[in-house]
């Protein structure tokens, strides 16, 4: 998040997914995250093809295994979560190099790593291949409020311009000598984002102004449709229907 | 719309803020249509109250605002919005949309514009500022003077009857400042510059208004008031060191 | 403490997705009701304001920092309806742009996090406004608990939807303890930031904190064509008093909150701790995704039982509250002079000197 927030995960591309409508690649990703949720733990092999269903999508999508990977890092803190796991759950126990562990554990572990990393693994195939913009219209179009939508297209369009803000606050901060160092200098900081909090608000204010002057009132012009063809639609739904055919073996074999 | 009628009336605009500052005391001006005019006036004079008067944003005061004939009021606003195109000073202000394209065709589209005519007035404005290699571009990336005049595109794609720009020097390098100031003489339109850039309104406007504690105080030549000293000194209007309007032979 | 994919079933996830849904829509009338077309400019900003002060980094001692969660903050400075929706914006963008949080868990997280904190926060906050003195201080004190008590709240809350959906067997009472255990410490650190930074906005713009509204500029009179504050019909509160009933406030509120903490911690004997102990794996060990937060690392695992880490915890927890409490009104109280004197001329609320 830090500079270049804006969407350090996109990586441009012109593959056939790239070129996909951004509502057909929500509906895809959701689903198909929803499929890999509901399928049994137990069915090991069924998270193995989930995998190379994502492999097939990335190599599509001419996002390289190094990049991906690399993306996959941000899970890190619940695996330190799933490890602890097997320490911690009750029932039958086994030992593994003399370590009492819970059976019932080590799957709830093996669970949430798998799903988990299945879940993160789309999402970045999903952020790596569409805009943010597009992303917004794709939101709009899967229906969310548009309210919604425009509250996180400010978020968006503003997030650089506050973090530069706060950029410029700190550099003001050093250059005065200050250094953030230990609980004492909470009060100084929290003054700074106070400030931060004002001019954010004060901008809100006369970012409207502005809005109002060129005719706003009340709902966002409509400038872009996103429209998705029959073809697109089964083409990026094949993923959460590949996803769904393993998850109903997994739950009958 | 014949020539007689002025882009811009103001008479007897007094306004108080709902805390009881009270900001304009009785302002009247006229700007006739194709005109040129700098408004210049001390920090506080309320130089944005008048200008926020200008689209109906603020109002409740006495006095009247007329644009092209038309009274600014509830009745007329959309099309009031529409003829007057402010540009606020802030750029990152004025430009809230994701791409410099959607931002420029906010306001037409707001106004019910959509498809090829709406691309075409987009195009056209973008040209306008010579931006139109940076439409698919978010404006973040563009440097400050690039935005500044993608912020003038974005309110000439409303093809507006009179352009008020709000310091539109301000933070502007020589370079882009030189760019504006060209683009601004290329443009057909009647155009109120507020601005504390002395040389810049001499460089632009023919007339200046000088604005100071909510009236009116001067009306005339830009060349003329500038070297008006006493004028100058009174309402704490002071040129760049070395600065002599007498030299220049702008701004006609 | 975004949850993942996985860590609660198909059905409450959905079904949480469904609770958040409706309250970001309750949210978004609220909203429009309180900002009216003002809504997307400025929600739009907070949203950003609260994702950015996410990135501001508080450092703790030791080289560890923290930074702030911002659900009661927001709730605090812009209300709850907007607090929620700007919460729930800021979640929901970083599930689809960072991969931050599951897709599927977005309905767990928003409901925990944005919907929860928020509304605790705001519910305590305007609660004790009522109850203190009319005073600017009061709302920096209230501030102070209300983002105190927020984030256990949505630790526990996060442990009964784990409770209803969670996918391993993993005794609730242990989840709770672990749950809020860390998060009272969490929670004390977002408090202190919270209250400060409430505090800051005060001190310049009143009129901007939403939760402080009821507070009423004192009257100006016109003597000699010089503004001056008319005199305050009401005595001045003694500033022992009110850092009494602070004091009694934090030490009650950190009291109820360890009390939870220990009870839960010794009613169940078998936990992480004692396998930990038995085994001799005393390594320090992460226990929470929320690794950078103030005061995360502090475990208490090593120890040689369950019941006394777990009372441990609860003595540590209301030492630290009362420690951090006190520093930070003791930091509030010096601070007023010069906060007085650099606003001098500008309405103020509430000045009591």
């Amino acid at each position: 998040m830090g500079a270049g927030h804006a969407h350090r995960l996109y990586r441009h591309g012109h593959s056939p997914v790239h070129a996909l409508p951004p509502h057909t690649k929500l509906a895809a990703v959701f689903a198909f995250v929803l499929v890999v949720v509901s399928t049994p733990r137990e069915a090991m092999w069924a998270f193995g093809l989930y995998a190379l269903l994502l492999a097939a999508v990335a190599h599509a999508a001419r996002v390289p295994a190094g990049f991906l990977l690399k993306r996959l890092l941000i899970e890190v803190p619940f695996v330190a979560f799933a490890v602890l796991m097997p320490f911690v759950a009750q029932g039958e126990r086994v030992d593994v190099l003399g370590v009492s562990l819970s059976v019932n554990g080590l799957w709830g572990a093996w669970n949430v790593l798998a799903k988990g990393t299945l879940g993160v693994a789309a999402s970045v195939l999903l952020a790596s291949t569409t805009e943010l913009r597009e992303l917004l219209l794709g939101l709009q179009r899967l229906r969310l409020p548009p309210l919604l939508v425009q509250i996180a297209s400010f978020m968006i369009r503003y997030g650089d311009v506050i973090a530069d803000e706060m950029r410029r606050m700190r550099i003001a901060r050093e250059s005065r000598g200050f250094e953030a160092r230990g609980v004492r200098s909470w009060s100084v900081l929290a003054k700074s984002a106070g400030a931060l909090f004002i001019r954010s608000y004060e901008r809100g204010e006369r970012v409207h102004l502005a809005m109002v002057s060129r005719g706003y009132a009340g709902s966002m012009p409509v400038i872009d449709e996103v429209t998705a063809s029959r073809a697109q639609w089964s083409y990026a739904l094949r993923l959460p229907f590949a996803a769904l055919a393993v998850c109903l073996l997994g739950w009958t074999l | 719309m014949d020539a007689v009628t002025p882009s811009l009336e103001v008479a007897g605009l007094a306004f108080a803020y709902p805390d009881g500052h009270q900001a304009l005391f009785g302002v009247d001006l006229r700007i006739a249509r194709g005109e040129r005019v700098a408004l210049l006036g001390p920090n506080g004079a309320g130089k944005t109250t008048l200008v926020l008067h200008l689209n109906g944003i603020l109002t409740g005061g006495a006095g009247t605002v007329t644009v092209a004939g038309l009274p600014v009021g509830k009745r007329h606003m959309a099309e009031i919005r529409r003829k007057v195109g402010i540009v606020f000073q802030d750029p990152d202000d004025q430009l809230f949309m994701p791409t410099v394209r959607e931002d420029v065709a906010f306001g037409p589209a707001a106004s019910g514009l959509r498809g090829p005519e709406l691309e075409a007035r987009v195009r056209t404005a973008l040209e306008q500022v010579g931006m139109e290699a940076f439409a698919d571009r978010p404006p973040h990336h563009l440097s400050f003077g690039q935005r500044r005049r993608v912020a003038v595109a974005t309110v000439l794609a409303m093809e507006p009857e009179i352009l008020v720009l709000d310091e539109p020097s301000s933070n502007l390098d020589p370079a882009s400042r030189r760019e504006l100031a060209d683009i601004l003489r290329s443009l057909d339109v009647t155009v109120l510059m507020v601005t504390h850039d002395l040389p810049y309104a001499l460089e632009l406007c023919p007339r200046a208004l000088v604005l100071s504690e909510g009236v009116i105080a001067a009306d005339g030549r830009t060349g003329e008031l500038l070297a008006d000293d006493a004028l100058m000194r009174e309402h704490r209007l002071e040129l760049p060191f070395g600065f002599d309007p007498r030299s220049v032979t702008m701004g006609a | 403490m975004h949850v993942p994919d996985g860590f609660i079933d198909a059905p409450v996830s959905v079904a949480a997705g469904v609770v958040a849904a409706a309250a970001v829509t309750v949210s978004l009338r609220g909203a429009r009701r309180e900002l009216d077309e003002r809504t997307a400019p400025l929600a739009g900003l907070v949203a950003a304001f609260i994702f950015a002060v996410q990135m501001l980094n508080f450092p703790v001692a030791a080289g560890t920092s923290g930074h702030l969660l911002g659900g009661a903050l927001a709730a605090i400075l812009v209300g709850p309806f907007t607090g929620v929706l700007c919460v729930s914006v800021v979640l929901l963008m970083q599930g689809v742009l960072f991969a931050d949080g599951g897709l599927t868990a977005l309905g767990v997280n928003i409901t925990v996090m944005a919907v929860v904190t928020t509304v605790v926060a705001y519910a305590v906050f305007r609660g004790l406004v009522k109850l203190l003195p009319r005073k600017r201080r009061s709302i920096t004190v209230s501030a102070f608990v209300a983002a105190v008590l927020s984030v256990p709240a949505a630790a526990a809350a996060f442990t009964l939807v784990y409770a209803i959906g969670g996918t391993t067997d993993i005794p609730i009472g242990k989840v709770l303890t672990a749950m809020v255990g860390v998060h009272v410490l969490i929670g004390i650190g977002e408090a202190a930031i919270t209250a400060l930074t409430v505090g800051a906005v005060i001190a310049v713009r009143p009129d901007l904190v939403h939760g402080a509204r009821g507070l009423t500029a004192p009257l100006r009179l016109r003597v000699g064509g010089e503004l001056v504050d008319a005199p305050a019909d009401e005595p001045v509160p003694v500033a022992a008093r009110s850092h009494r009933k602070v004091w009694l406030t934090g030490l009650a509120t950190s009291l109820v909150l360890a009390g939870v903490v220990s009870f839960y911690a010794s009613a169940s004997p078998d936990g992480l701790e004692k396998v930990a102990a038995d085994k001799g794996i005393d390594a320090k060990v992460e226990e929470h995704g929320a690794a950078d937060s103030p005061l995360a690392d502090y475990s208490v695992q090593g120890l040689t039982g369950a019941r006394l880490s777990g009372g441990l915890a609860g003595v540590i927890g209301v030492g630290v509250t009362v420690a951090a409490g006190t520093g930070v009104f003791w930091s509030v109280r010096r601070r007023r002079p010069s906060a007085a004197s650099a606003t001098t001329g500008a309405p103020r609320v509430g000045e009591s000197a």
